[in-house]
């Protein structure tokens, strides 16, 4: 899960990392009231998960109350690069005197986590990665070992950073990696670390992407959770425990595993489809998750046939058969269905489809001939 | 002969009293795997359909001199089982768990490392490994694989292994080991480590590797392939039109730089010799032409 700025400061407050005081806004309104508390002159911060939004002008200063209001009014509702605008996060201004570059990832070639810390902060890091690979201090960590006081002292005076800026910028770095580690993150990013022209340290941005799997441990991130802005197939899919990303195509798709889902939407397009979507249905599926599947898809309004392609493992086949059953008797599915089973307990999951199988539910016995005829009804308009 | 596991290798199974890991562990020792304990702490001394059940697995090793272990409890204690196995000295630990947290998975990885060098870690969030006619550790059905070689398998992805064990069987060619080292951010066990094991393997003559979008595993697997294996693979990397993934935000993008994507991992399989195939059939039929000229 992606945070949104606000939340990756919240967050990463929790874990004593400096961050400028601020508060979440959604009326112009509020955003008078939240600066009225912190004091101006302070920023208001289009609250998007997407990069440019200072060049779209989603983040203006404001000296005064009637600041505050027009730009609040002007951010709010803002469409930047396809996200609209729900809230701004009104804080503090600083006063920027250096600007850094500090993040925590795990490197999976090196199998360890990975700080990269740079004296060349608040512009395109990836462009300074290219320009001048040496602006940016690496240092891998073993994360049974973790990382000490003197290797983020080490770190930050390899990026260039002298005393006595070096201990606050390793302080900080601790505090991000706690973050990073207890705080089950994937990516810490902060861009820029600034530096104060009173000498404070504080992340001015943050960019923070939680491991979903950790979940279970963080009852905190519920509140996370609500926030999350997701189109209402997404949502739905997500309420299901789905693993569903929209497509732009015509061919609906599920199957389980996200190898053989990829593999699935890689063959549509190989005999002239489209995937509307990609939608793994994950190991040992029930009747219930496949029935939900379907219900997802077809209510695509753009799906003219679906595939369902399993190869069981853990999914057993007559789970598959079952919710197939299930969502065609439950749901009103009006597009043609092509079936590929294999795998664990197929044979009975396709002693459960022969109940259904016509014209519109197709079993086929191979990917590549499922694809096919998957294409070729979606092609024919939906009817044989 | 296969590679890692075998007909002699003995099975401790954690959790075999229940949920998948009994359904699983069952279905295991039905098909021929040595099925020889099972872990349950609050369960020691009681049964399963004839498997004795231990309260940890240094009991069950001791008692059984089990040489596996398989691992197919919930994320929240899967890593703590995998550490279990390891400090009991179990060679081979199978974890087939979905979900484990991406920290807890960087800490086991370089915990084993560390402190149990010896013991090899394949998954987690994998198949398993079957060494078709001789053992089958995890959820692969094992009746899509037909023993005997000469094609030894390593795949990313759980689904697409079965797809690749199908595809062969379809033909006719059997298959000395198939290893799915699972799609995590940090497998226990690499494309490398398997490639290593397959070229050392008189009886494996020809490979096939599964890769799927993200990572830089298969670019590895292609130095590797390059400058170390002789023996002919062949190649499919799942993922072409795939929506893109996930990129770590721009720290990710620096430390991958153009790889990761499904195109670049294809065509440095290409480069490195191996024959690249567009989907899992073609991939069987390249493999097809490969055993012919054998």
């Amino acid at each position: 899960m992606d945070l949104f700025e606000y939340q990756g400061k919240q967050y990463l407050a929790r874990y004593g990392v400096p961050v400028p005081e601020g508060a979440v806004a959604t009326t112009p309104a509020e955003a008078v009231e939240r600066a009225a508390r912190i004091g101006y002159p302070v920023v208001v911060k289009a609250q998007v998960q997407v990069g440019g939004r200072g060049k779209a002008g989603g983040v203006r200063v404001a000296a005064g109350p009637a600041e505050a209001q027009a730009h609040a009014q002007a951010i709010l509702g803002m469409d930047i690069r396809g996200h609209t605008v729900r809230r701004v996060w009104v804080e503090q201004a600083s006063d920027i005197a250096r600007e850094l570059y500090a993040s925590f990832t795990l490197d999976r070639g090196a199998k360890a986590h990975l700080a990269m810390v740079s004296a060349r902060g608040g512009v395109e890091i990836e462009q300074v990665a290219a320009e001048d690979p040496h602006a940016i201090a690496r240092l891998p960590i073993n994360p049974v070992v973790g990382l000490d006081e003197a290797e983020a002292l080490g770190l930050a005076g390899d990026a260039g950073l002298g005393p006595p800026l070096r201990h606050d910028v390793a302080s900080v770095l601790l505090g991000l990696y706690r973050c990073f580690v207890e705080g089950d993150a994937d990516l810490v990013e902060v861009n820029p670390l600034v530096v104060t022209s009173g000498g404070r340290v504080l992340a001015l941005d943050a960019k923070v992407t939680l491991d979903d799997n950790a979940s279970f441990r963080h009852p905190e991130w519920e509140d996370f959770k609500q926030a999350e802005e997701l189109d209402e197939r997404d949502r739905r899919a997500r309420e299901l425990g789905l693993q569903y990303v929209g497509l732009d195509g015509f061919v609906g798709i599920i199957a389980n595993g996200a190898g053989l889902a990829m593999s699935t939407c890689d063959v549509v397009n190989q005999v002239g489809g489209k995937p509307a979507n990609f939608l793994d249905i994950g190991g040992g599926a029930s009747a219930e998750v496949m029935a939900n599947a379907l219900s997802v898809i077809t209510s695509d309004p753009s799906v003219r046939s679906v595939f369902v392609n399993v190869f069981g493992g853990i999914t057993r086949g007559e789970e598959v058969g079952h919710g197939i059953v299930s969502a065609l008797r439950h749901s009103r599915i009006k597009v043609p269905m092509v079936v590929r089973l294999d795998g664990t307990n197929a044979a009975e999951g396709l002693e459960v489809l022969r109940e259904v199988e016509s014209d519109m539910v197709v079993v086929s016995s191979s990917m590549m001939g499922a694809a096919r005829l998957a294409v070729q009804l979606a092609l024919a308009g939906g009817k044989r | 002969m296969s590679i890692f596991v075998d007909e002699s290798t003995k099975v401790i199974v954690h959790g075999l009293t229940g949920g998948q890991a009994r359904f699983h562990g069952l279905r295991n020792r039905d098909y021929g795997t040595k099925v020889v304990a099972g872990v349950n702490p609050a369960k020691g001394g009681q049964d399963v359909e004839g498997i004795p059940i231990f309260a940890s697995a240094a009991e069950a090793r001791a008692a059984t001199g089990a040489t596996a272990s398989f691992v197919a409890v919930p994320a929240k204690v899967a890593p703590a089982s995998i550490i279990e196995a390891a400090e009991a000295g179990v060679p081979v630990i199978v974890c087939i768990t979905e979900g484990i947290p991406a920290q807890d998975e960087a800490r086991v990885y370089n915990q084993l490392k560390r402190d149990h060098p010896a013991a090899r870690l394949i998954g987690p969030n994998c198949p398993g490994i079957i060494s078709p006619g001789r053992c089958n550790i995890g959820i692969t059905a094992g009746e899509v694989a037909l023993p005997g070689g000469p094609v030894g398998i390593v795949s990313r992805s759980g689904t697409l292994t079965y797809q690749a064990l199908y595809e062969l069987k379809e033909m006719g060619i059997g298959v000395t080991t198939c290893v799915g080292i699972g799609g995590d951010p940090v497998p226990g066990t690499s494309f490398v480590d398997c490639l290593a094991a397959f070229q050392a393997d008189p009886e494996t003559r020809a490979i096939m590797l599964i890769g799927e979008i993200g990572g830089t595993d298969e670019e590895n697997a292609a130095e590797y392939i390059a400058s170390e294996v002789s023996k002919p693979v062949v190649a499919y990397v799942a993922g072409v039109t795939a929506p893109p993934g996930r990129r770590m935000g721009h720290a990710g993008a620096i430390i991958s730089g153009n790889k990761g994507t499904a195109q670049a991992k294809m065509e440095a399989l290409a480069s490195a010799g191996a024959k690249v195939a567009q989907n899992p059939t073609e991939a069987g039929q390249l493999m097809a032409d490969v055993v012919r000229s054998l």
